[in-house]
C-alpha cells in the first residue's frame, strides 16, 4: 500500500502540487500499480536476467558528425520568458 | 581525545567533458563561448517525441579512458535516467549510467578506480542580478548550449590521504587524459571538474568516518585548499565532540568558507530506471581494437622510459612525464643533436631552473628555445661556463631569448679556468683574508669557502670553484 506521505514525497520530487482529493486518488491508483508489480514478483525468475530493454538491439550509434542546430528564435519561441538570449527562470534556491 | 592524530580519507569524482565534435545524444556541435542557445535542437532541449542516439565517438573515448585506467570494460552497458528537477535539466532527468557502467575497477598511479561511466552535461545557468551568485539573485537565464555535452565521470576509491596527494594525483589524471586526446581538461573552462568525498579517522584505524562531499572545485589550487579546509573543519568538530554530518558542501575560495549546498534528503532520490530510448552498448572486437590502436604513450609509461633509457631517478622521471608540457620540452631539447648533446640529468636540472623562472606552466611558451637550454646545459658540462654564470645566462634567455653562446660572448661570462686570468684574483682574495690564510695553513680547510666566495664576487661567478681550490692549495703548499 502507498500511503499519503509517500504520495506527497513523490509529488514533491516531481514538483506537483496535489489537492487532498488527488492525493487520496493517487494513493489508490499507485497502490494498484504496485499490486500488479507484486503479482509479477511472485513468478520464479531466478536466473532470468533483468529486462532493461524490450527489444535488444545493441549499438544503434551515431557517427560524430555535426547537424544544424535550431535557430535561436525558434528555440526561444515557446519560452514563457526570455532575457539575454536565454530562458528566463526564477533562480533556483539551494536547499 | 584532543591529542588524537587524524588521517583524511579522500575519494574523487571527476567529470570530464569529452572533446567530440557533437553532443552525446544529438548532432549539435560543441563549442565554447557561442551566444546562448545557438547550439540546441529538439533532443538536447528535451522536446516531446525527440529520440536521442548515442555518439559513437564518445563511446570510443570512454573505452580509451577505460584502457588508460586499466579498467574492466563491460561487454554490455546501458544508460539510465537519473531523475531530478532543476532548470538546467530540460527533460527532468539526466541520461547517465547506473548499475551497468562502461568501465569498472582499474588503477592509475597508486589510486584505484571504482568506475567510469558516460553521461550528458547539464545546461549552464547564468545568474542575473547584482551579485551574480547562486544565493540572493532573483532570476537566472538558462543557456542550453552546454546541455548534452558528453561527459565521462571517473570515480576513484577512497585511496587518497591528503589534499596534496589529491592535487598531485589529479594532475596525473589530467595529463593522462590530455595525452589520450579525449578532452581539453581545462579546469577554468569547466571541461575538467572535480568533487571530493572527504572523511577523517584516527590515524591507524580502518573504519571510515562520516563523509562529506565538496562540490565542483574548478582549479587545482582551490581543490587543495578546499580539501585542506574541509579536513580542518571536520577535525575541529570531532575534537569538540561534535559529529560530522553527511552533506554536500560548497567551498568559497575567496573567503575559505564552507557552506552546505542542499539538503541530502531529496538529493539522492533519483529514481533511476533504464533509458528506454537508447539501445544497450555492446563492445565489439572492432571497437576494442580501434580503441587500443588509438592509445598513445601514457605518462606512467613515459616516466618508466625516462628512468630506463635515460637513467633519470624515479621522482625526476615522474616530474617530467606527469606534466606533458615538461616532458615534451625535455624531449625536444634532448633531441637537439648539436655539437654536444646534453646529458639527460643535467638537462632535467636546467629545465627545473627554467621552470622556476617563468610565469607560464609550459616552458615552450617562454622565450627560451629547447635548443638554447640544451646548449646551455652542454656548455656547463664542457666547463665553458660555470654553474653560477650559466644561471645569469638563463636569466637573460628568459628575459629576451637568444643564443646562450652569444650571450656568454657578449657579456664576458665565459668560465675562467686555471689559467693566468684566475691566479691574480685568487692571490688578491688571499691577501684580503689573512686570518683565513692562517687557518688554511694550519690545516683547517673549512674557511676556504670565504676565498671561493671572494673570487666568485670578483669574477661575477665565472670562476670554477674546483680551480680556485686547486690554486689556493698550490699557493699555500697544501
Amino acid at each position: 500500500m502507498i500511503d499519503r506521505e509517500q504520495v506527497l514525497h513523490v509529488a514533491r520530487l516531481a514538483r506537483l502540487s496535489l489537492s487532498d482529493d488527488e492525493v487520496q486518488q493517487m494513493a489508490g491508483e499507485l497502490s494498484k500499480v504496485l499490486g500488479h508489480i507484486e503479482k509479477i514478483a511472485e513468478l520464479d525468475l531466478d536466473g532470468v536476467p533483468p529486462t532493461s530493454h524490450v527489444v535488444e538491439v545493441p549499438n544503434a550509434l551515431r557517427p560524430d558528425e555535426p547537424r544544424p542546430s535550431l535557430p535561436r528564435d525558434v528555440v526561444l519561441a515557446a519560452a514563457p520568458a526570455v532575457a539575454d538570449g536565454g530562458f528566463l527562470v526564477p533562480s533556483p534556491q539551494a536547499g | 581525545m584532543s591529542d588524537v592524530a587524524y588521517e583524511a580519507v579522500i575519494g574523487l569524482e571527476i567529470h570530464v567533458q569529452l572533446s567530440t565534435r557533437t553532443k552525446m545524444f544529438c548532432g549539435c556541435e560543441l563549442g565554447f563561448g557561442e551566444p546562448p542557445n545557438t547550439r540546441t535542437c529538439e533532443v538536447c532541449l528535451g522536446l516531446p517525441g525527440a529520440l536521442p542516439v548515442a555518439n559513437a565517438e564518445a563511446i570510443h573515448f570512454g573505452l580509451m579512458i577505460g584502457l588508460a585506467l586499466d579498467c574492466d570494460l563491460a561487454p554490455r552497458s546501458i544508460f539510465h535516467r537519473k531523475n531530478y528537477f532543476y532548470p538546467d535539466l530540460p527533460k527532468g532527468y539526466q541520461i547517465s549510467q547506473y548499475d551497468e557502467p562502461l568501465c569498472r575497477g582499474g588503477k592509475l598511479g597508486d589510486v584505484r578506480i571504482h568506475r567510469v561511466h558516460l553521461e550528458e552535461d547539464a545546461a549552464k545557468l547564468i545568474h542575473l542580478g547584482t551579485s551574480g551568485r547562486l544565493h540572493g539573485s532573483e532570476a537566472s537565464i538558462v543557456d542550453f548550449n552546454r546541455g548534452g555535452t558528453p561527459l565521462a565521470e571517473i570515480v576513484t576509491e577512497p585511496d587518497l590521504r591528503s589534499a596534496e596527494d589529491a592535487g598531485e594525483w589529479l594532475r596525473l589524471l589530467r595529463t593522462t587524459l590530455r595525452r589520450l586526446g579525449v578532452s581539453d581538461v581545462n579546469m577554468e573552462e569547466g571541461s575538467l571538474r572535480c568533487d571530493a568525498n572527504i572523511s577523517i579517522r584516527p590515524a591507524g584505524t580502518h573504519e571510515l568516518g562520516t563523509k562529506t562531499e565538496l562540490k565542483n572545485m574548478n582549479s587545482f589550487r582551490f581543490i587543495e585548499r578546499g580539501i585542506r579546509a574541509e579536513i580542518a573543519r571536520q577535525e575541529a568538530l570531532l575534537r569538540a565532540g561534535e559529529p560530522v554530518v553527511q552533506e554536500t558542501l560548497h567551498f568559497d575560495p575567496r573567503t575559505e568558507a564552507i557552506t552546505s549546498l542542499r539538503s541530502k534528503e531529496e538529493a539522492h532520490d533519483y529514481r533511476y530506471f533504464p533509458e528506454p530510448d537508447l539501445t544497450p552498448v555492446g563492445i565489439t572486437d572492432a571497437m576494442l581494437e580501434r580503441a587500443r590502436a588509438a592509445m598513445p604513450e601514457l605518462p606512467a609509461a613515459r616516466a618508466e622510459r625516462f628512468e630506463r633509457e635515460l637513467g633519470l631517478p624515479a621522482d625526476g622521471a615522474r616530474l617530467l612525464a606527469w606534466r606533458t608540457e615538461l616532458g615534451d620540452y625535455f624531449e625536444a631539447a634532448l633531441a637537439d643533436d648539436g655539437d654536444d648533446a646534453p646529458e639527460p640529468q643535467a638537462l632535467a636540472n636546467w629545465l627545473n631552473e627554467l621552470v622556476a623562472r617563468i610565469e607560464t606552466d609550459d616552458p615552450a611558451e617562454s622565450q627560451v628555445q629547447p635548443r638554447a637550454l640544451a646548449s646551455l646545459a652542454a656548455m656547463v658540462a664542457g666547463k665553458r661556463v660555470t654553474q653560477n654564470a650559466a644561471k645569469q645566462v638563463l636569466d637573460r634567455l628568459v628575459a629576451e631569448g637568444g643564443d646562450p653562446a652569444a650571450i656568454v660572448e657578449a657579456e664576458g661570462l665565459g668560465a675562467i679556468g686555471a689559467g693566468d686570468e684566475l691566479e691574480p684574483v685568487v692571490q688578491q682574495a688571499l691577501d684580503a683574508n689573512p686570518d683565513v690564510v692562517a687557518k688554511l695553513s694550519a690545516g683547517d680547510m673549512k674557511p676556504i669557502g670565504v676565498i671561493v666566495g671572494h673570487v666568485m664576487r670578483e669574477t661575477r661567478g665565472r670562476a670554477d670553484g674546483g680551480a680556485v681550490t686547486r690554486i689556493v692549495r698550490q699557493k699555500l703548499g697544501l
